[in-house]
């Protein structure tokens, strides 16, 4: 046991070399690894955002909202394909979660249920049995009705698109921010998360992700307000939307459908109004959007239009001739910050749903520091204790088991370096118990020793058999302890997980450091030693 | 001959000291299961004070950006907002408060606009370090894998004992670490402190290394079930305990040393993980020795079927029966 072949003592140094070059640039600043030449290594240990401070928010997606804009759109195409096959109907209408067509002649509904199944689209792949559509057409209890109705697997595939389609919008909003680093990912099906080091504040970070920013130009109503629709009743298409300013009416009669929407936005920059001097925003629009934009005002000269931010009018000028350049100016109570803001967000595009923030986690950058210095003073002041303790226990075997430990946190480090974690305020935790695991295994070898001494053995056996029969209990205690780690990790979140990860690594280097490395030492040490004074061995 | 200097370490303890652990281990059972009782009755009555993570809720931390906080003065202040129960409370120096504001009713969107409006009208004479706000649904969901998660460590721990091991010490060790992770709960319910995702860490924490205390042990008892074919089990078990007993003082002394410097310097934040991690190695410690270990006793354990053993086991059964 005590002996080492040439190759193996050649491995180990190797490795604890390999170990101490992969970990060194953690320990310095990153101007003096920067300054390195370029065959040294130089990635350095990510600091989390509980040690460098930033902000961490998970956002939800408001799922109604998408159900409730896609029913209305099922309705609309329901309705223009029932109009294009000439099949008469008396009403369609969104009654919950599904549509109710009902037809003029009863006898025609095989017939629109064939028309009203191109609404369907394909979902999922025949490859792996998930295909199918996202809505269901089928008959009504009742003669002549008709229900449309979304498919669980068509809900999840919208909302997934959703997600996919507000992390892009988000990604190009947050760019503009102009801090780097950033990651925005999706957590389930209708969940992202964002993270961004290094914020100050994250006032402006929310004001920007907050809102959808979903423009669209609207017809109003020719000759009925909004209180006069109120109280007779609202027109068939058309819909009554709040006003967003102290100025003009309060409320606006619009036609439902946009004559323009943002999407067709190609640019929008803040600016100023040269005679009020007011903050605008100034718009131009894509060749698809001109065109609509362009025919509509040449029919209604003279007649207002909408310009609608969120579902709130923000204004309702009246057309006093065809706009055709395809630019426009928006002007409405913004001040400096909420117009470049929303130029931002009219370039990156509206978000499908609104996002809500389900979960905040923001660290003061000075916070973070004296978490680290805390760490720092701690870490350094147990290392003391530990190493006080092990040599009033063991004396030179005491000196070994400290080297091994040393060994143990580098190697940790390295392996954390290598496989690019992130170090966390319950990482430092998970070093810390990884060093009392290291230290554990120690104290079963040396006490093993001890016992098989006192049973009579020679030095030399007794070292052996104490590191053979300590072995096995290492072995047994740490394996327990990593299938709870990596349970950990696996269903852990975030503090959880960071503590998961140090810990796990640190198990795995434990055994090589405090049993192969300390077994090395000694192996030296009993070498180094004159022959008589191998009699007694300082344990 | 050359002399070297060498520092031979000193042994803390007297090894011929045999100390008779099995003779308390039916008041020490009672004992125990008298104390997850009570702990499962606190928890039920007095319940856990969750923090933000498992309640819901926000989190600020402030500090002054000059002087003392003046903490009366915030709370007036706060409280004039109208966002129901404000705690306020010093953590750490002088200069920090801790604002902590109970779930706003209204769902998800209601808890952001509540913590702007704390830290603008704070904005003036304290700086924002922390932020944590967690809605409803991520805190439910929080709760839910929490416990999925001590749960499933519990199991896992558990297999692999059952695996390397015989069925008896599997469920020593799955009592041994139910008592563990109870206790501490009963104790946090008992003292109502601050319970959240970094006490859950804390008690698998716990669980991994009370299982390494129950298997250090588990595996002297092993090794001397083949020793000592005949050797009355009680005895055994004793035995057992007793020969492991330096390690176990030695590994829980160093454990204790680094807790505690970490509670003293490691600042405010990982305070309530460093204190359910001391008190969950003292009782690890305990639950290895006795409840993992008599439990044994109780359940009888498989050892060598030959003639002799067979003789032997009769033996323990009759002397459990008179004793």
């Amino acid at each position: 046991m005590l002996q080492f072949t040439r190759t193996k003592i050649i491995l180990i140094l190797l490795t604890c070399l390999a170990g101490f070059l992969v970990a060194m640039p953690n320990f310095f600043s990153k101007e003096t690894v920067a300054s390195w030449p370029s065959f040294m290594p130089k990635k350095q240990l990510p600091l989390g955002l509980d040690l460098q401070g930033g902000a961490h928010l998970l956002l939800a997606m408001d799922q109604d909202e998408i159900k409730k804009d896609w029913m209305n759109n099922l309705r609309d195409e329901s309705r223009k394909l029932l109009r294009d096959a000439k099949i008469g109907f008396t009403g369609i209408g969104v009654q919950g979660t599904q549509i109710v067509v009902k037809l003029a002649k009863p006898e025609e509904r095989d017939a629109a249920i064939k028309q009203l199944d191109k609404a369907r689209q394909s979902i999922g792949s025949a490859v792996l049995g998930t295909g199918g559509y996202d809505i269901e057409v089928s008959a009504g209890n009742d003669p002549g009705t008709i229900i449309v109705k979304p498919t669980e697997a068509g809900l999840r595939a919208r909302i997934s698109n959703a997600a996919a389609a507000s992390i892009e919008t988000i990604n190009r909003r947050v760019n503009n921010l102009g801090t780097s680093e950033s990651t925005i990912v999706r957590q389930g099906t209708d969940r992202i998360l964002i993270q961004f080091p290094g914020l100050k504040d994250t006032k402006e970070l929310k004001a920007l992700i907050g809102e959808t920013a979903k423009l669209t130009f609207h017809e109003v109503h020719p000759s009925l307000s909004a209180e006069e629709a109120k109280q007779t009743s609202i027109p068939a298409g058309y819909k009554i939307y709040p006003g967003d300013r102290s100025e003009g009416p309060a409320e606006y009669l619009l036609r439902e459908q946009p004559v323009v929407q943002g999407d067709d936005l190609a640019d929008a920059q803040p600016g100023f109004d040269s005679r009020t001097n007011e903050a605008v925003i100034n718009f131009r629009f894509n060749q698809s959007g001109a065109r609509k934009f362009g025919n509509f005002t040449k029919d209604n000269v003279g007649k207002p239009f909408a310009i609608v931010l969120d579902n709130k009018v923000l204004s309702a000028p009246v057309i006093r001739e065809p706009i055709l350049g395809g630019s426009g100016q928006i002007s409405g109570s913004f001040d400096v910050d909420s117009s470049n803001r929303l130029a931002v967000q009219l370039r990156s595009g509206s978000l499908p749903a609104k996002l809500t923030i389900v979960e905040e986690r923001t660290v003061g950058p000075s916070l973070g520091a004296d978490s680290i210095a805390d760490g720092k003073r701690a870490g350094i002041i147990g290392g003391i204790a530990v190493i006080i303790l092990t040599v009033l226990a063991y004396g030179t075997f005491g000196i070994f088991a400290c080297v091994g430990l040393v060994v143990h946190l580098i190697l940790t480090l390295a392996l954390m370096t290598l496989i690019g974690s992130t170090l966390t305020l319950p990482g430092i935790a998970g070093l810390v118990l990884g060093v009392a695991m290291a230290v554990d295994a120690n104290v079963l070898i040396y006490e093993r020793i001890r016992e098989e001494l006192r049973a009579g053995k020679s030095p030399i056996a007794g070292i052996d058999a104490g590191f053979q029969r300590a072995f096995v209990t290492i072995a047994d205690s740490q394996l327990t302890t990593l299938a709870c780690a990596l349970i950990m990790f696996w269903l852990g979140s975030g503090p959880i997980r960071g503590f998961a990860v140090t810990l796990t690594i640190g198990i795995l280097t434990s055994i090589f450091a405090s049993v192969t490395v300390v077994r090395l030492l000694i192996s030296f040490w009993l070498k180094a030693q004159p022959k008589g004074r191998i009699q007694t061995v300082p344990v | 001959m050359k002399l070297i200097p060498v520092f031979k370490g000193f042994d803390f303890f007297p090894h011929d000291l045999n100390l008779p652990f099995m003779k308390f281990k039916a008041p020490a059972l009672v004992a125990s299961v008298v104390a997850m009782l009570v702990s499962i009755g606190l928890c039920m009555t007095l319940g856990l004070n969750y923090g933000v993570d498992f309640k819901g809720g926000s989190l600020i931390e402030l500090q002054t950006k000059s002087g003392n906080a003046d903490i009366s003065a915030l709370r007036d202040k706060l409280n004039a907002l109208g966002f129901g129960n404000v705690q306020i409370q010093e953590f750490g120096t002088p200069n920090d408060v801790l604002v902590r504001l109970e779930e706003q009713p209204g769902g998800e969107t209601a808890q952001q606009p509540a913590v702007q409006k704390v830290l603008d009208s704070t904005s003036a004479d304290y700086v924002q370090r922390r932020v944590e706000v967690v809605g409803p649904a991520v805190s439910s969901e929080l709760r839910m894998t929490g416990f999925i998660a001590v749960a499933a460590g519990i199991l896992a721990i558990v297999c692999y004992v059952w695996f390397r091991f015989e069925w008896q010490f599997a469920l020593g060790a799955v009592v041994a670490l139910s008592h563990d992770v109870l206790l501490t709960a009963g104790i946090f319910s008992l003292f109502q402190l601050e319970f959240d995702l970094s006490t859950v860490a804390a008690l698998l924490t716990i669980l991994g290394y009370s299982v390494n205390d129950t298997v250090v042990v588990s595996d002297r008892i092993r090794e001397n079930l083949r020793k000592f074919k005949k050797m009355e089990l009680n005895q055994l078990l004793n035995l057992s305990i007793n020969e492991t007993l330096s390690r176990t003082i030695l590994t829980g002394v160093t454990a204790i040393a680094v807790l505690v410097s970490l509670y003293i310097f490691g600042g405010e934040v990982i305070r309530s993980f460093n204190l359910a991690m001391l008190l969950g190695v003292v009782i690890g410690t305990y639950s290895s020795i006795f409840i993992a270990a008599p439990l044994l006793g109780y359940l009888g354990v498989k050892r060598d079927w030959s003639d002799a053993a067979a003789k032997a086991v009769a033996a323990t059964k009759t002397s459990r029966a008179k004793a």
